[in-house]
């Protein structure tokens, strides 16, 4: 049976300025190091796009997320959100004005249930202090109340409604990955940054996260940045794609240019010359 | 009977402090991993401070008392900016070590300063606080003990609970990427978190110096106790730290007054290697169980 899908009342109907997220890297240089990680790297993203950054492993793609989230500071250019340079910015500075993450090994609260760990990503959009807090007050009612609806909608939308009060470290990996994926979209990011979202999942748990995230940036116009090396899905679902190869940005185009893009082959494949 | 029930107060308001003391113990150890080998000279700290403030300044005893608090939370924050927050992303075993260091370094200053004496506190505690249950009497420096004890952990339970701060401090403790992508400041969390444990050692410090006197030595070496206690209740738990705190004060003083005063300080240590041989976790500590 089909879960019943609520309509997403609170959680989707945010304003236009309130989803605007304009992502800027300039000339982005990471060093560990003798290493670099990332060699003069640019990228924009805008509001309601999904790109997809790939490339071999050690290419640098997670460096890349952990740059824009505030992980690593970078040696040289920049990083613009909104017109704002954050790339100094610490991580929970960035959470605050709006970039949430998932990551590829998957980092919850195994004790707590889905909803606590959903919950907790609430806390940055509270507003209630200690005191209120501990005798309960009517205002502070109706906030919790208020984050429980938008995690209610979330949950529907990511059909974890059985789940729902179920401790995280029972779950199978596929359902936590689905969970960190909920409790990102808690945070109400103006953009997502997923963190090789497919990895280790079976097939079928990877056609839902396909229809979540393809639904998630159609209907909802959610901004997404994310890593993944599963090449299928990569260029079914994201409309532009990014390839880095050892910290150096190969190309970047629609999914069929780069495709047909004979660097790209040859990075993911060989040279063709050697071969024959 | 009355010697009983004697033995059982002291021991359970001994064991309060212990609890107290542990608590800054588990805090730092929750939330960083450290184990903090520096926690007897926090207690030295704010006994010595308490001392300074209230008989040699001669300042009022809330105004001495609420200073050394301040005091405390701020050194807490001074020691963790110059020393521990540069070793943060290095080896815990070097943070560790930093904390061996500091600790023979506070005891070191504090032995300069003060000398290696028993130093007393001026008497303060008003005779209404004894209390006479039938033939028992309980001293009123265990009331105060007692009520010192049960007041800072109902602020601190209520505190991890329901506070932005503690539910960050928490949410660190349990899984530190998870917390960061949540946006919480967790270098603030760090810094909190020794500050706090700072605090509350002073204040377990403060009336253990009332009941024993204020020495260097024997205040420092509480802090090898906190490690029975903590063992016994788990390394993680805080309500652990408590119920470990009553039992080994409780031990302590039945021993003391039932075999021998000398096997009293002995005493901790032997259920320490008991609890490790038996439920290594400690009663109340996290089995941590990864599935792969």
């Amino acid at each position: 049976m089909k879960a019943f899908r609520g309509e997403p009342s609170i959680y989707a109907s945010a304003r236009p300025e309130d989803i605007r997220a304009e992502l800027e890297v300039k000339d982005l240089t990471l060093k560990f190091g003798g290493i670099t990680a990332l060699n003069k790297i640019n990228l924009e993203v805008h509001t309601g796009e999904l790109v997809a950054v790939i490339g071999p492993n050690g290419a640098g793609k997670t460096s890349l997320l952990n740059c824009i989230t505030g992980y690593y500071k970078p040696q040289e250019g920049e990083i613009r959100f909104n017109g704002e340079n954050i790339t100094h910015l610490s991580t929970h500075h960035l959470t605050r004005i709006g970039i949430g993450r998932t990551y590829q090994n998957i980092e919850l609260f195994p004790g707590m249930t889905v909803l606590s760990n959903m919950l907790l990503a609430r806390h940055i959009h509270s507003r209630y202090d200690m005191a209120r807090a501990s005798v309960f007050s009517r205002g502070v009612r109706r906030e919790e109340i208020r984050h429980r609806r938008i995690l209610e909608e979330l949950i529907d939308f990511l059909e974890m409604q059985s789940i729902r009060k179920a401790p995280v470290g029972s779950l199978p990996y596929g359902l936590r990955k689905r969970v960190e994926l909920g409790r990102a979209l808690a945070l109400e990011p103006r953009l997502l940054v997923l963190d090789e979202p497919f990895a280790g999942m079976t097939l079928e748990e990877k056609e839902d996260m396909v229809r979540f995230l393809m639904e998630l940036n159609e209907a909802w116009n959610q901004t997404m940045i994310l890593v993944e090396h599963d090449m299928s899905v990569v260029m079914s679902i994201s409309q532009r794609v990014m390839v880095l190869d050892f910290g150096v940005k190969l190309a970047e185009g629609s999914p069929d240019f780069i495709q047909n893009h004979p660097q790209v082959i040859k990075a993911y494949l060989g040279d063709t010359a050697t071969i024959d | 009977m009355e010697f009983f029930l004697q033995l059982l107060i002291n021991g359970v308001s001994l064991g309060f402090l212990y609890a107290l003391s542990a608590l800054g113990f588990v805090m730092i150890f929750k939330s960083s991993s450290v184990l903090n080998l520096a926690h007897g000279e926090l207690l030295a700290i704010g006994a010595f401070l308490f001392l300074l403030l209230s008989a040699w300044a001669g300042l009022p005893i809330v105004v001495a008392f609420v200073l050394t608090l301040v005091g405390t939370f701020s050194l807490g924050f001074v020691v963790e900016r110059l020393f521990l927050r540069p070793l943060i992303g290095e080896n815990l075993i070097e943070v560790i070590m930093m904390t061996l260091g500091l600790g023979i370094m506070f005891k070191g200053l504090l032995l300069f300063i003060f000398g290696g004496d028993i130093h007393s506190y001026p008497r303060f505690l008003p005779e209404s606080l004894t209390l006479q249950l039938g033939n028992v009497q309980i001293p009123s420096v265990n009331v105060a003990a007692f009520i010192v004890g049960i007041l800072f952990l109902i602020v601190f339970g209520f505190f991890f609970k329901y506070s932005n701060q503690g539910i960050y401090m928490r949410s660190v403790a349990d899984n530190q990427p998870a917390a960061l992508s949540l946006g919480v400041h967790v270098r603030r969390v760090f810094a909190l978190s020794w500050a706090i444990a700072f605090l509350v050692a002073a204040m377990s410090g403060i009336v253990l110096g009332i009941i024993n006197g204020i020495n260097v030595h024997e205040l420092s070496a509480i802090g090898l106790k906190v490690f029975p206690v903590v063992i016994l209740g788990g390394l993680d738990s805080i309500g652990g730290a408590i119920l470990g705190g009553v039992i080994i004060g409780l031990l302590e003083t039945f021993t003391g007054g039932y075999i021998s005063t000398s096997l009293r300080e002995v005493v901790p240590y032997i259920a320490l290697v008991i609890i490790l041989m038996v439920k290594p976790y400690g009663l109340f500590g996290l089995v941590e169980i990864e599935r792969v």
